[in-house]
């Protein structure tokens, strides 16, 4: 009885709305019209702003006027691989963004362990709120917030002396960068690991204990191992993002902390030469391929 | 004030456009500009009006940010029923790219600074002013009436507006004395304690101190430099790099790096020395050292085709008022060109017309280098000077 009942009223409703039978008859046009302006998008602005950027980085510009001159040559790459300036910048910015995606691994993995395997419900919910709660304030209040701290006459000179022991000074300088890089990006690294260490099911723990593992062992050779695609797709963001940071070099940075993302800056807003900031822009994109391509084989997409 | 100011200030100090003067090369002459024998603007045989008529109605302004200020924009338009529109640019360069893209048809005036106002004269957008129609232009100090960067041959290709020179700021509590040469900024006694902005232009400064400190490398003016005495100045600022705590960005960077004592000393504007001692948390002063300083100075200029020439007329003869002088200056945080406009300063904010040196006597302004596009045309007409586009690469291997 129930069957010619369903079939009645799905004739119904397909009277009643034409779009839907078209739909019902030509199953690819609804998928098609759904995804035209998100696939729009993405090739319109993401991908063709990429290849307007590659293609601008072989141009150059007439020095006189400033304006871009379409001659094909490489010698914005030329100067980018001569200049021992520009190789300093791009070795500082790829070792701090590998220095800050390590430290916000070992930051993360013990709490995101905490959250995933020990933390009750309620605690749960609370430390989720706790590492999200930094992203609700602007980044520039929380980069400013660091500088309050770190600066000569900050808390933390103020708190060291008072205990009797001589003032760090570590203002406006790498360090500093990589305190508050390693700060800003930490619950991107959080999110994720978090994530995979909780899909580790309990019955691998089990029947490491049952085959006799010290919990140690099993944490080493089942839970790592298992967790490792989360990290490496934390990893991901931490990288990317100190790489294509210029606002935390400008502001906690000091003398010696250029950032490529600064001499792009620089050469679009100072000096109007588009074509070399397009070729310099290229390093982090091409830096950011061959990871991601690393990153893929660590398993990290199927973490995400 | 200081949110309004410091992001516009940086920019515009930040973007000393690069080689200019295209027309300076195209009609072949090797004379520099500002000079009595340089070659002849575009516009330069333009008559200008003698006399102003009723206005318009309206008026299109190309400005700085602060500089088309409601606080006495309304004054403007009740006296005279020319309506303002103003369009704020947020560098020299986008205020060239402006006047040449509306063809002139669009703009009436444009409020730019040194390092545009000559590309600007060669491009032909801007045309001669009568100083006569300025009724407070006899009060100008005597170096802005007819400054190389908007006068050539005699010719007026704008009204000056307002100025500023960067001075050498220092702790007193570190320096009791008041320094008296820029070499502070340069001395190892104090690595780590100094800043200076982190801009191409910088290198002007350096090569103003080689000339007093080095005569035998025969720099005369900051912004020619050839390749010798180019890359003097950048040595004397690579050896500089590890004195710098931090190359600064904005006026509100520099007076926290002072304010939380990790820099004594440096490069600054007269700007960073009021607030400093507004706040009163740290005590500094500012002075221009015998070897002189660099400093910016802008200029309303008229385009050549302006709509609206009457209404344009009116509004450089009100902004040059003593009284919207003084509110300019204080507003923005610079110094009139009115001399007039000292008392109306001194009404508005007691003591602010030493401050910001608007009663300086004219020997001052020779220790000024104003700011001018470094281009490839040296002051002997060979090509062997560096342009602005070197400043700047220069700059990055400098700070890198």
């Amino acid at each position: 009885m129930a069957v010619p009942t369903t079939a009645g009223r799905l004739r119904k409703n397909r009277g009643a709305a034409p779009l839907q039978s078209l739909f019902w008859r030509l199953p690819w046009l609804r998928s098609a019209l759904l995804l035209t302006p998100p696939l729009g998008w993405f090739v319109l602005i993401y991908l063709s702003s990429l290849v307007l950027l590659l293609v601008t980085a072989f141009w150059t510009i007439d020095t006189f006027t400033t304006q871009i001159v379409q001659v094909w040559s490489v010698d914005n790459f030329t100067l980018i691989v001569n200049e021992p300036a520009y190789r300093l910048i791009i070795g500082r910015t790829i070792g701090l963004a590998a220095l800050v995606t390590f430290t916000d691994a070992v930051l993360a993995f013990p709490f995101a362990y905490f959250m995933a395997r020990v933390a009750t419900r309620r605690t749960q919910t609370i430390l989720f709120a706790a590492v999200l709660l930094p992203l609700w304030a602007s980044y520039l209040a929380r980069v400013y917030a660091w500088i309050l701290i770190l600066n000569h006459s900050g808390i933390l000179n103020w708190s060291l002396q008072s205990i009797g022991l001589p003032p760090a000074n570590i203002g406006y300088t790498i360090p500093a960068m990589w305190i508050v890089f390693s700060y800003i990006w930490l619950p991107f690294m959080i999110i994720p690991t978090y994530a995979a260490l909780e899909r580790v099911p309990e019955s691998l723990l089990e029947a490491a204990a049952d085959l006799g593992a010290p919990r140690w062992r099993a944490l080493l050779d089942v839970v790592l191992p298992l967790a490792v695609p989360g990290v490496v797709a934390g990893s991901i963001f931490t990288f990317s993002l100190t790489l294509g940071d210029y606002i935390t070099p400008i502001l906690v940075g000091g003398a010696g902390s250029t950032f490529i993302g600064n001499v792009v800056y620089s050469s679009v807003g100072i000096a109007n030469n588009v074509p070399f900031a397009a070729a310099l822009a290229m390093v982090p994109v091409a830096i950011m391929a061959v990871y991601l391509l690393i990153a893929r084989r660590l398993g990290a997409f199927e973490a995400l | 004030m200081r949110s309004t100011k410091a992001p516009a200030m940086w920019v515009r100090l930040g973007t000393v456009a690069a080689a200019a003067v295209i027309a300076i090369t195209a009609c072949g002459s090797n004379a520099s500009p500002g000079g009595s024998t340089a070659a002849q603007p575009p516009t330069a045989g333009m008559k200008p009006p003698t006399s102003v008529g009723a206005g318009e109605g309206q008026l299109n302004l190309i400005a700085w940010e602060g500089y088309v200020d409601d606080s006495w924009v309304k004054q403007f338009t009740a006296n005279t029923g020319c309506k303002v529109n103003a369009k704020y640019a947020g560098s020299s360069d986008e205020m060239v790219s402006l006047m040449k893209g509306g063809g002139g048809g669009q703009w009436d005036m444009v409020s730019a600074s040194g390092d545009a106002d000559l590309r600007l004269i060669y491009g032909g957008d801007v045309k001669p002013m009568n100083t006569d129609l300025i009724p407070d232009f006899k009060n100008f100090q005597t170096y802005f009436k007819a400054p190389g960067y908007n006068t050539i041959n005699g010719i007026h290709y704008g009204i000056s507006l307002q100025w500023g020179p960067n001075t050498l700021l220092y702790s007193t509590k570190k320096f009791p004395n008041a320094p008296t040469s820029w070499s502070v900024i340069y001395d190892p006694a104090n690595k780590g304690l100094v800043t200076v902005p982190d801009n191409p232009i910088q290198i002007a400064d350096a090569a103003l101190y080689l000339m007093k400190t080095q005569p035998s490398l025969g720099i005369k003016d900051p912004y020619e430099l050839t390749q010798k005495q180019f890359d003097a100045s950048v040595t004397l600022l690579k050896q500089q790099r590890p004195l710098i705590k931090k190359y600064w960005g904005t006026a509100g960077d520099e007076i926290t790096l002072f304010e939380n004592g990790d820099v004594v000393v440096g490069a600054a504007w007269p700007y960073q020395t009021i607030q400093l001692k507004a706040d009163g948390k740290v005590a500094v002063a500012d002075t221009i050292p015998t070897e002189g300083a660099t400093g910016w100075g802008d200029t309303w200029m008229l385009a050549t085709n302006a709509p609206h020439p009457n209404c344009a007329y009116l509004w450089t003869a009100y902004v040059s008022t003593a009284k919207v002088q003084a509110e300019q200056a204080l507003f923005f945080g610079e110094t009139p060109v009115n001399t007039m406009a000292c008392q109306e300063m001194e009404s508005l904010q007691a003591g602010s017309c030493a401050q910001y040196h608007a009663d300086a006597p004219g020997s001052y302004f020779n220790t000024i280098k104003f700011w001018k596009t470094p281009i490839a045309t040296c002051p002997d007409g060979s090509s062997s000077c560096i342009p602005y586009a070197q400043w700047q690469t220069a700059w990055t291997t400098i700070t890198a």
